[in-house]
């Protein structure tokens, strides 16, 4: 029962107008890089060069060379990644609270499928709508920048370092740092899922999710010592950054980057089980709420 | 409880369609189709549903009355699982609810109010996703038919948001009825339809039970429209059962309903109850005692009351029954209109 | 008692041809040198600044006198540092007016003699320049050089294959860089949790770059276009 029910969930996610919206945006923000890094890209380098350039020959070639579409992907990762949390609460949001608003979620629950069955299928449909969400971007963001500006060396500038990663040591990195983002969104699909199954709108959620995540990110961001020890560690949006780890390489003893090596795996890992952590407890209260809970829409 | 046995006790007048239910095994096993037992449910301070217990048996169409807020969604709701009772149980097709929830629901059917549906999704699309979810294995000839008994074949392929009102209406039947169900129970399927569309349910009601076989509860707080096509009738004011029975019984022209108010309704009853009047006895309540007696009788009841030195305050007899309705559910709020 | 006669001995006898064995050093340095008019090598760069961590390169590098040098990773990215265009000594002794040269004596452990040049064109860049020569083979083994602009760069040299065109077999090439930092509003970062380096060697600014050369193609010719 269980899978010709998610096929039903995700029909109705991708019958759906509203779902391509989140789509449109990607592609959108995308295309946007894209166009403003073809044109202005050396400029957007000198920028973040400008610190080295009086100890490094800085040539045009090397402009061209850094700005190939490993980076430009790198860029739009960082674009968006923000900005995703908001399309996948759209989605996850809607998920229980839309169905009762349209009065289908009271049609739903007199078929003969459990509560805890049907929650559970809904959230997967939220995360695989956001796995698919993430395929859309990687085949846009990475496939598509490497095809229109080709592939080289990823340089990824740090406030206090330059990592630089070799081509053909880039792409196993972006699968791996799309897998992680996939269980970062999972994680915000989970707490607008959690609101979601508290609503009977789904204005309320989304609104509800992003605000949580603001305020979170807000908390995450300031470098204030005492949140440092106490509060920040345990924030999921602390560790909603984490992909970025696959992009940080560990260096030998005479300062020559390992190929295929990261800096901090054991720090992934654990934002990783983190945030699985956080899944399993929005999904947790969501399923357990739900199965209590009085259908009055 | 009072109320339960005098109903029991009376004859039923078989319909056609009853005969049915002779093979079935929950009749033979002296079940009821369905079955409620002091229902409870309270939300906050309001106790939308108290101590409620009625039971349905196979093949008839039951009406489920009362003003809105009396507590009927919330006793349908319950019905359906949708919420979950404080007390008492519910046993559909002899099985308790509680614990056999899904198999109780792959027969039930049901449609709450007007669900808005998915807008984006044509009546088509709604119908196989329903009746998956059901648990059915449906052929696309078989969905067709069910889309053309509520006169929606033409239009299986347009989205819903272009349907009007009725025809929502007309699409939630049918998905209630995808999984051919032997139990409907149907809350307010009249509301905000047209003359037609209310005559059309009206019809589609009385063939699903008398053609089909099936048990139906509908709910209305309109009483005109269940009096034309229930076999019997619940009526309920605030989550409290008024009057259960056959509506033949209920509406019997030869028998009159006699609302009888006195200064001391307790001692009333007593004296009532121990004297051959006894057998007319219909309901006990605080602010009434509800006799029923053949019209003939009548001038009898209240000369023997009178004798027994009851002090009558007043004494009316009813022989409609939407006139008895109002009577019942209108007392709390004179203002409000029945047919509103 | 006799090890410092020795030494006294030894400082009086090289003493004693102090300009003479500079001029002959340089000039054999200078010969060597000479036989070069361009050349294009192929070699591994490694990169250890401080705040890059960058993999080996595979470069090229093409020379064409008097002064053009390029490092070009073909492939890959490198930075390169401003100073490489010393790991060519033609550059030392580069300048319209000659050099005065003084003689600094001999490198007690290593036997190489040190000289100081000092350009004579007062607008040249090149300020000091003091090598260490292996007089017997005529080849610089180490260079300092201090710039009017971008600092101090060292060199130091081993020789193999082409030491006959006085060129490297590797080099490595110190050099000062300024101190790395981007405001965290233009970087994309995040804090992994890893330990940030103690802040005394984050202000090393000393940047060490290390070519080992497997190839040189000399006199061959090369392209001016590849200098642009």
């Amino acid at each position: 029962m269980l899978l010709p029910l998610l096929r039903i969930e995700l029909y109705k996610i991708f019958r759906r107008p509203r779902t391509y919206i989140s789509f449109g945006a990607i592609a959108a923000i995308v295309w946007l890089v894209q166009i403003a890094l073809k044109f202005d890209g050396p400029a957007y380098i000198d920028l973040l060069l400008n610190n080295i350039k009086e100890s490094f020959l800085i040539n045009a070639d090397l402009k061209h060379k850094i700005l190939n579409g490993y980076l430009i992907c790198f860029v739009i990762l960082n674009t968006i990644l923000i900005q995703m949390p908001l399309l996948v609460a759209l989605v996850a949001g809607d998920s229980i609270a839309g169905e009762a608003n349209m009065g289908t979620l009271r049609l739903s629950m007199t078929k003969p499928i459990g509560r805890t069955q049907y929650i559970l299928v809904k959230f997967l449909a939220s995360v695989i709508y956001t796995v698919m969400l993430l395929v859309w971007m990687a085949l846009l963001a990475l496939f598509g920048s490497m095809l229109i500006f080709g592939t080289n060396d990823l340089i990824v500038m740090r406030s206090d370092s330059i990592e630089q990663m070799r081509a053909y040591d880039v792409v196993w990195r972006y699968l791996a740092a799309f897998c992680y983002a996939a269980v970062a969104l999972s994680a915000v699909a989970a707490l607008a899922f959690l609101l979601s199954v508290l609503a009977e709108n789904s204005i309320g959620p989304i609104i509800a999710t992003m605000s949580i995540i603001i305020v979170f990110t807000i908390l995450s961001e300031m470098n204030i010592p005492i949140y440092d020890e106490t509060v920040k560690p345990w924030l999921f949006t602390t560790h909603m950054v984490a992909w970025k780890g696959f992009f940080y390489v560990k260096t030998d003893a005479e300062g020559v980057t390992i190929d295929g090596s990261i800096q901090n795996l054991p720090a992934i890992f654990r934002s990783l089980s983190i945030l699985l952590g956080y899944i399993i407890l929005f999904a947790g209260t969501a399923t357990w709420i739900f199965r209590k809970k009085d259908i009055l829409s | 409880m009072q109320a339960n046995r005098i109903f029991f006790s009376n004859h039923y007048l078989f319909r056609s369609s009853f005969v049915h239910s002779f093979t079935d095994p929950y009749f033979q096993m002296n079940h009821n189709l369905l079955k409620v037992s002091h229902l409870t449910k309270q939300f906050g301070e309001i106790k939308a549903v108290d101590d409620l217990s009625f039971s349905m048996d196979k093949g008839f169409i039951y009406g489920f009355l009362g003003q809105n807020g009396a507590g009927k969604s919330t006793t349908i709701r319950m019905l359906l699982d949708l919420i979950r009772p404080d007390e008492g149980s519910i046993e559909i097709f002899g099985m308790e609810l509680k614990k056999h929830r899904n198999e109780i629901m792959r027969q039930v059917g049901a449609i709450i109010e007007r669900p808005d549906l998915y807008k984006y999704l044509s009546a088509w699309e709604h119908l196989k996703m329903f009746a998956t979810m059901s648990g059915i294995k449906y052929k696309r000839a078989q969905l067709m038919e069910q889309l053309a008994l509520v006169g929606l074949a033409e239009r299986a392929h347009s989205k819903v948001k272009t349907y009007s009102q009725g025809m929502k209406q007309r699409l939630g039947i049918a998905i209630a009825l995808v999984h051919d169900p032997a139990l409907v129970i149907l809350d307010e399927p009249t509301n905000g339809l047209d003359p037609q569309g209310i005559a059309d349910m009206r019809n589609l009601i009385l063939s699903l039970c008398h053609e089909k076989g099936k048990t139906v509860l509908v709910s209305s707080h309109l009483l005109s429209e269940v009096e034309l096509i229930a076999d019997s009738m619940l009526i309920i004011d605030r989550g409290r059962k008024l009057v259960e029975g056959k509506v033949n019984e209920l509406f019997d022209p030869s028998e009159h309903l006699c609302e009888l108010i006195t200064s001391d309704n307790a001692t009333a009853i007593e004296k009532i109850r121990s004297s051959a009047l006894g057998v007319y006895l219909k309901e006990e309540r605080e602010e009434a005692i509800l006799l029923k007696a053949p019209k003939e009788q009548v001038p009898l009841l209240v000369k023997q009351l009178v004798e027994m030195d009851i002090p009558v305050l007043s004494l009316h007899t009813r022989h409609s029954l939407e006139d008895y309705f109002l009577s019942l559910t209108t007392k709390r709020d004179a203002a409000s209109s029945v047919k509103n | 008692m006799k090890t410092i006669y020795i030494i006294f001995l030894t400082l009086f006898i090289t003493g004693k041809g102090f300009s003479q064995s500079a001029d002959e050093a340089i000039k054999k340095v200078k010969a060597r040198l000479e036989k070069v008019n361009d050349y294009q090598a192929v070699g591994k760069m490694k990169t250890n600044v401080i705040f890059i961590k960058a993999p080996i390169a595979n470069i090229k590098v093409y020379y064409k006198r008097p002064d053009k040098l390029r490092i070009n990773n073909e492939q890959g990215i490198s930075f390169v540092p401003k100073g490489s265009v010393n790991i060519n000594l033609n550059n030392v002794f580069l300048n319209t007016e000659g050099f005065d040269i003084i003689d600094m004596g001999k490198e007690a452990k290593s036997g190489f003699r040190i000289i100081k040049l000092l350009p004579r064109d007062e607008n040249s860049d090149v300020v000091l320049s003091t090598l260490h020569i292996d007089e017997v083979n005529g080849l610089v083994m180490r260079a300092r050089t201090t710039t009017r602009d971008n600092g101090t760069y060292e060199l130091q040299m081993s020789y193999g294959r082409y030491a006959d065109f006085g060129l490297a077999d590797k080099v490595i090439l110190e050099f000062n860089t300024k101190e790395y930092k981007l405001p965290k509003g233009v970087t994309f970062d995040y804090d992994d949790g890893s330990k940030k380096p103690p802040t005394d060697k984050m202000n090393n600014k000393k940047g060490k770059v290390e070519i080992v050369y497997t190839s040189y193609t000399i006199n061959k010719g090369v392209s001016d276009s590849v200098f642009k």
